[in-house]
């Protein structure tokens, strides 16, 4: 079927993917950069107690003001995994046994992490939350320096060959290996993508708090700010230049067009957020910083897309958008129950945001630095 | 040992340790929506102490369920490439809907909940927690259509080299899921009424017979009364669960008859053809477990487990390995499902030996069974010596049972799942798709076996942390109840819950 597709990375080849398939690629993208959007301040504060959490009491203020929303941001990350596996089964075998090691270290970061938010405060001893606040902090920053790395070595490309060891049939896999992922663009991923969550957590501080802690972050942008605007700049016209999206055989001028609006929409995003931070524009900022990483992951996603992020060894076997998917069944059957889904999700998660909109200081903490074992009653 | 039979362990380390979790939230979180109700309705403060009691344990185990599904959900795509790449088109779905459909709705609502005391109105306070509840519910359903699927892959025809969906509603209506569903939800009813139970038992006979001051007995007195109906509660949860338990599992024998006969008779030692089948309630089998040595045996139980009818003939292992061997799949009944068919011609280029490990199918059955109808008496027992005003005594035969009930049903609930999935090996999609094809060709043995390493390590360091947290919040007993001043302008109250 797909002999005709002349696969070199200058000529355009036609793809024949159907609309849904592009509505599936689209949506994987749109929950990528919801999981990065949301998770990603989470990050961003946890990253930040060792910072502006030196005093146990201002660090509490850092930890509650995620704790209630970070388990409803991560389960973005797990239905983006669920919708690569149910619409391009090709894409998430390939992709997640390739990334073995890294995915086990995001695992190992997800899980120090959810441990750290439930268990701290139940144990009178200072040595005990300290000690969970670390594991917070070291979680968050694994799993943000290796989804770092893995997106910028899709901008880059992964090449995969048909593998002819396996017991059935033969599978286009990875064949570039643990080592090849910390080249120097996927460094600078990963170091972009910490310093980009970094202020985009300070940035929700500052609307999410106020007294010293909201303070202290506001100090801490003045100098950070700067920085992370210019390794987003540096990440985005290095991935522009170096991997353009000319490479990307199927989608041609639209996508070179496309990758360039979103990456400097990405750096002027991030830029007018620190600015904004500057004038105590609180929300104005942390939209700013919000859409630069939305914009830097959807100019990820321009580039792979149709190859997945993948350079297939074999031009008549290529692993693609279409050689990935699902059967138009699964598809539609899946579009109809995001249609009904997504909306009421979205609805909910504001929903949850609003209820607890209120903002938090060291005087909104209870007294005690645990939970204690009373309730209470109204007289 | 090769990457393949690692990759096995893997996930029947994290899977069995995911699993000790989940019947918990399970069974917990629909008990703690009922006393929260109760305290609704009635206002009577004993049921917010109990709620928020049980709250602790039950967020201290949901914290450990949630990091290890994680695992889960990416180590198809990990360990299983092929296996991720010849079922996505009909696995994913069950997979990608669990977490749009469920864990949306769990993760955000305990949210709410944990934080909203205080916070939200009274009952929409309470619907958070009924919301959660079902949530948990709804994701053990889309999971446990999925694993169904593999055990019997209804609804799908192999083409373009892979399993593809033809009929979605054969999930949902496949029988396999209509008796796991039942099953597993009934056994998780079972582990959180042992939990309830266990927990205020213990408290019960315990504070009972303290010595106290006489400052203290009108307290006391009171928590008694308290931790008297907790366990009561506990109790009738745990014996009506454990009947529609038993039922449930009669009814998965008879399905499992059907649609797996080698699973069936790999879990009784059955090697011939027989018909009126003795059930054994021990055995000793050759080490290989191709010849029975010894057992002792109750007459025609397994013929009535499996078809209701104490004549009726089970198939042995022999004979359904002689046709698997000559003929390719088929049930006794004759019939294969479409995907069989349609993969039967690529099936005979991977060779399998169709025969699942007897001493593991037989053992993890008896574990199974008894250790529920040890947890059911226990649960009798309880209901029996607590009625009226009666409190058991204090003695340390009590005490173990107490204390040993949450354990019962949830070691109960691993050696079934040991049963559900050793029992079908060699398969991994049962009569098509065989395990050892499964597997990730790309990862080392090595590497492979690094990272059991390092999960059975964190895993084990989470454990120790749970236990302790359990133990330390089970000591501290029931909230005290201190009044507070309604105030009109809670906006600069302190948060009621932090962590
Ligand atoms: C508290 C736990 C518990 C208790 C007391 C029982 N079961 Fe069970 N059983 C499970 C917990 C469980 C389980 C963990 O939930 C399993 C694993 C897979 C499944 O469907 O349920 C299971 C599986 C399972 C299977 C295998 C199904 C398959 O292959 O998928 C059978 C045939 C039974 N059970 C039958 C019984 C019978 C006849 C019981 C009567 C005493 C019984 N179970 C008690
Ligand atoms: C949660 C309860 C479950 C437990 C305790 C459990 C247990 C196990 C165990 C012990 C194994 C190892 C079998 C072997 O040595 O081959 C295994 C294998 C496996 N199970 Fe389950 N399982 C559970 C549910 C599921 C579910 C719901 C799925 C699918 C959604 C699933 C999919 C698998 C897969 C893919 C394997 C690996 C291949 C294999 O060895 O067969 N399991 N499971
Ligand atoms: C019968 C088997 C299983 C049942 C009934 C079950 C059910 C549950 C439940 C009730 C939770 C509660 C915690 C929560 O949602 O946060 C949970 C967590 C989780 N389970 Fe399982 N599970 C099973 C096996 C598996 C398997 C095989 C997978 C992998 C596909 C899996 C994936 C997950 C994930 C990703 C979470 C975390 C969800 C979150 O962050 O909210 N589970 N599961």
């Amino acid at each position: 079927m797909f002999t005709d597709i002349a696969l070199t990375s200058l000529q355009t080849a036609t793809l024949g993917a159907t609309p849904l398939q592009v509505v599936w690629f689209l949506l994987i993208a749109v929950l990528w950069c919801g999981f990065f959007f949301l998770e990603g301040f989470d990050f961003g504060v946890a990253m930040l107690y060792p910072v502006l959490g030196r005093d146990p009491k201002r660090r509490r203020v850092l930890i509650n003001s995620i704790g209630a929303t970070w388990d409803g941001n991560e389960v973005w990350l797990i239905t983006a995994g669920g919708a690569m596996f149910a619409a391009f089964p090709g894409w998430y075998s390939t992709l997640f046994s390739a990334l073995y090691l890294p995915l086990f270290l995001v695992l190992v970061g997800l899980i120090l992490r959810g441990i750290s938010f439930e268990y701290r405060a139940k144990h009178p001893s200072t040595r005990w939350r300290d000690t969970f606040d670390t594991i917070g902090t070291v979680g968050s920053f694994i799993v943000t320096l290796v989804l770092g790395i893995g997106f910028a070595n899709f901008v880059r490309g992964l090449p995969v060959a048909p593998d002819t060891s396996a017991a059935y049939g033969d599978p286009n896999l990875f064949t570039g290996g643990f080592w090849s992922l910390f080249n120097f663009y996927g460094l600078l991923g990963g170091v972009t993508f910490v310093l980009l969550f970094i202020t985009h957590g300070a940035m929700f501080l500052g609307i999410k708090t106020y007294g010293e802690v909201h303070d202290d972050a506001m100090s801490l942008l003045k100098k950070l700010g700067p920085v992370t605007v210019v390794v987003v700049a540096a990440f985005v016209l290095l991935g522009n230049i170096v991997y353009p999206a000319s490479e990307n055989p199927y989608a041609g001028t639209l996508a070179s067009v496309l990758m360039w609006l979103t990456g400097l929409l990405a750096i002027a995003a991030v830029a007018f957020g620190v600015l904004a931070q500057l004038r105590g524009r609180n929300v104005l900022a942390f939209s700013g910083t919000g859409l630069s990483v939305i914009a830097m992951v959807a100019m990820i996603f321009v580039k792979i897309y149709g190859t997945l992020g993948f350079v297939s060894a074999d031009p008549n076997r290529p692993l693609n958008m279409v050689t990935a998917s699902s059967s138009p069944m699964t598809l539609q059957l899946m579009t109809v129950f995001a249609v009904i889904m997504v909306p009421i999700v979205l609805a909910y998660q504001v929903w949850s945001y609003w209820v607890l909109r209120k903002r938090l200081s060291v005087k909104d903490l209870p007294q005690q630095p645990i939970e204690e074992n009373v309730v209470e009653v109204q007289a | 040992m090769d990457a393949q039979v690692l990759a096995r362990w893997q996930f029947g380390i994290t899977t069995v340790y995911h699993f000790f979790f989940v019947p918990v939230t399970i069974g917990l979180s629909f008990l703690v929506a009922i006393m929260q109700t109760v305290w609704v309705r009635t206002n009577n403060a004993e049921w917010l102490r109990l709620t928020k009691f049980f709250m602790k344990l039950f967020l201290i185990n949901f914290a450990a369920g949630l990091v290890t599904g994680i695992v889960q959900e990416f180590q198809f795509g990990m360990n299983w490439s092929e296996y991720s790449r010849f079922v996505g088109d009909i696995f994913g779905a069950p997979l990608a809907l669990e977490a749009l459909i469920a864990f949306f709705l769990e993760s955000t609502f305990i949210g709410l909940w944990i934080f909203g005391w205080g916070r939200l109105s009274k009952g929409l306070h309470l619907a958070t927690i009924w919301l959660v509840a079902a949530g948990t519910v709804i994701s053990a359903l889309w999971i446990l259509a999925a694993n169904s699927w593999m055990q019997n892959p209804v609804g799908a025809v192999y083409r373009n080299g892979r399993a593809e969906l033809t009929d979605f509603m054969a999930l949902p209506t496949n029988p396999f899921f209509l008796g796991t569903a039942s099953h597993v939800i009934a056994a998780s009813f079972m582990t959180g009424g042992g939990l309830l139970c266990g927990v205020a038992g213990w408290w019960l006979i315990k504070s009972h017979h303290r010595p106290t001051s006489e400052a203290f007995e009108a307290a006391d007195s009171k928590d008694v009364k308290t931790w008297r109906r907790a366990t009561r509660l506990g109790a009738w949860v745990l014996i009506a669960a454990s009947l529609a338990t038993f039922g449930s599992g009669h009814w998965q024998g008879q399905i499992e008859a059907k649609y797996q006969p080698m699973k069936l008779a790999a879990s009784e030692g059955l090697y011939e053809t027989t018909s009126g089948a003795p059930f054994s309630i021990v055995a000793v089998f050759t080490s290989d477990g191709t010849k029975k040595v010894w057992s002792l045996d109750v007459p025609y139980v397994l013929s009535i487990l499996a078809h209701n009818d104490p004549n009726a003939t089970v198939y042995g292992i022999q004979d359904l390995r002689d046709v698997y061997l000559e003929k390719g799949y088929i049930n006794p009944d004759g019939s294969v499902n479409e995907l069989q068919k349609s993969f039967a011609q690529q099936l005979r280029a991977l060779p399998v030996e169709p025969v699942p490990n007897v001493w593991v199918s037989f053992y993890s059955f008896r574990v199974m069974m008894g250790l529920g109808v040890l947890a059911f008496l226990i649960g009798l027992l309880v209901l029996v010596s607590t009625r009226g005003e009666r409190v058991p005594r204090d003695t340390r035969l009590w005490r173990v049972a107490l204390v040993g009930l949450p354990f019962l049903p949830l070691l109960g609930n691993s050696a079934g799942w040991i049963l559900a999935e050793m029992g079908r090996q060699p398969w991994i999609v049962y009569g098509v798709l065989p395990t050892w094809t499964a597997a990730s060709p790309g990862n080392s043995a090595g590497v492979v076996l690094a990272t059991m390493v390092l999960y059975t390590l964190l895993y084990g360091v989470i454990a120790v942390v749970v236990l302790f947290l359990f133990n330390k919040t089970v000591k501290e007993g029931l909230p005290e109840v201190v009044t507070v001043e309604p105030s009109d302008d809670d906006s600069d109250a302190p948060v009621s819950f932090a962590y």
